[in-house]
């Protein structure tokens, strides 16, 4: 565990008065704050470490005790006990709407180690909301399709209904399954991003889909009927006009993607034709050809 | 909006510690809509968040009402715009897999 260097947390001199202190801390905080930086992580650890910082140095008495045993943190259970066998108590220094992300467990094992688990924080503390939780959860291109239920284990098992058309980094808030509350506040939400990955030969934009048709040379030139797979599985019958240019885009309305809580509405399905050249002629269709050839 | 879904202002301050004109003051800068039904005033349950928010803006940060606007709005600029990146890197990765 090493030892964390509050003032320079706070970017301070030792000599800090209490009013520089605030001041500083009131800056950074602003920087800092998760509230002006969502899904932030690092502005968070940051946060918290200037949280922790201002703690110790905005409580005269945590930062007596810092400044003489902060570099040898092991002595600070000794003085504790010495402390409280001298009957003293630390007292509330009262103050400020003192912002905390979760149930006040964010403090780092060093401060933990000096003040202990409660850090001898302020006596009465204002109700807290619990802190807000983020989660993945990973679903296939297949799963994304339709609307079902998924079982997540976020400290406890919690069942949802995901409903078809997701997109993939899309966040869904599941309210009051994040985090427990400080004091008896409520409960956080849970943040749910869906990470969806995509095997099939299909390719998703928003509502839309993608997918290459293999067209063979005689139904491109000549046109004819061909049976294509939509993504639910399905088949659809087309008709190929003569003379179909390779890439040639043909759209199939309504067959994508469900869109996300629209019941029975679906984006499109955009298919590109590739048209295959056929390979191992015999020598009479060499000929045949050939003749083709000389025709024009 | 029905009964059940909101919170009374003078619970809700009483709860937090909190003066009423700081609520007042929110929705003059249309931050926050109060809604009264028979003479008393009312609060979206929905909402409190967004007003834990603000309140820790404002009394932890000592941000005025004026920044917590510019604030807010920058917040949904940048909600929106993030919104945007995922749908431009989903279809990014569309192209690159092509």
């Amino acid at each position: 565990m090493e030892f964390i260097d509050y003032y320079k947390t706070l970017e301070l001199p030792k000599t800090a008065t209490d009013a520089e202190i605030k001041k500083a801390y009131r800056k950074l905080a602003r920087k800092h704050h998760p509230d002006l930086n969502p899904n932030d992580n690092a502005a968070k650890v940051k946060f918290q470490q200037i949280n922790e910082a201002n703690e110790v140095l905005s409580d005269p008495e945590k930062r007596k005790k810092y400044d003489k045993y902060g570099k040898d943190w092991q002595h600070g259970e000794e003085y504790e006990k010495a402390r409280q066998q001298q009957g003293q108590r630390a007292q509330s220094s009262g103050g400020s709407y003192n912002y905390n992300t979760s149930s006040g467990e964010d403090f780092s094992d060093y401060f933990e180690s000096l003040f202990g688990g409660a850090g001898g924080r302020r006596g009465s503390q204002p109700k807290y909301r619990g802190q807000d939780i983020q989660a993945e959860l990973q679903l296939t291109l297949q799963e994304a399709y339709a609307t079902h239920q998924q079982t997540l284990k976020v400290d406890k098992a919690i069942r949802i209904t995901v409903a078809a058309g997701v997109e993939n980094g899309q966040t869904i808030k599941i309210g009051g399954h994040g985090g427990p509350g400080a004091n008896g506040g409520p409960s956080g939400d849970l943040y749910l991003t869906f990470v969806i990955s995509n095997d099939t030969k299909f390719k998703r934009d928003g509502n839309d889909l993608y997918t290459n048709i293999t067209l063979d040379l005689y139904t491109a030139v000549l046109g004819g009927e061909i049976t294509i797979d939509t993504f639910d599985g399905g088949k659809v019958k087309l008709m190929v006009k003569p003379e179909t240019q390779n890439n040639t885009k043909v759209k199939l309305k309504g067959k994508g993607f469900p869109i996300y809580k629209k019941d029975g509405q679906f984006g499109d399905l955009y298919l590109t034709y590739q048209v295959q050249l056929p390979t191992n002629l015999t020598e009479r269709e060499k000929e045949l050809f050939k003749e083709l050839a000389n025709k024009k | 909006m029905e009964k059940e879904e909101l919170i009374s202002i003078q619970q809700f301050c009483t709860h937090y510690n909190i003066e009423f004109s700081f609520l007042d003051s929110l929705q003059e800068f249309g931050l926050l809509e109060i809604v009264t039904i028979e003479e008393t005033r009312f609060v979206p349950i929905e909402k409190i968040k967004d007003i834990e928010q603000f309140m820790r803006m404002h009394y932890e940060l000592e941000i005025n009402l004026e920044g917590i606007d510019a604030i807010s709005h920058l917040l949904r600029q940048m909600t929106s715009l993030q919104q945007e990146i995922i749908t431009l890197r989903n279809r990014l990765n569309r192209h690159e897999e092509e």
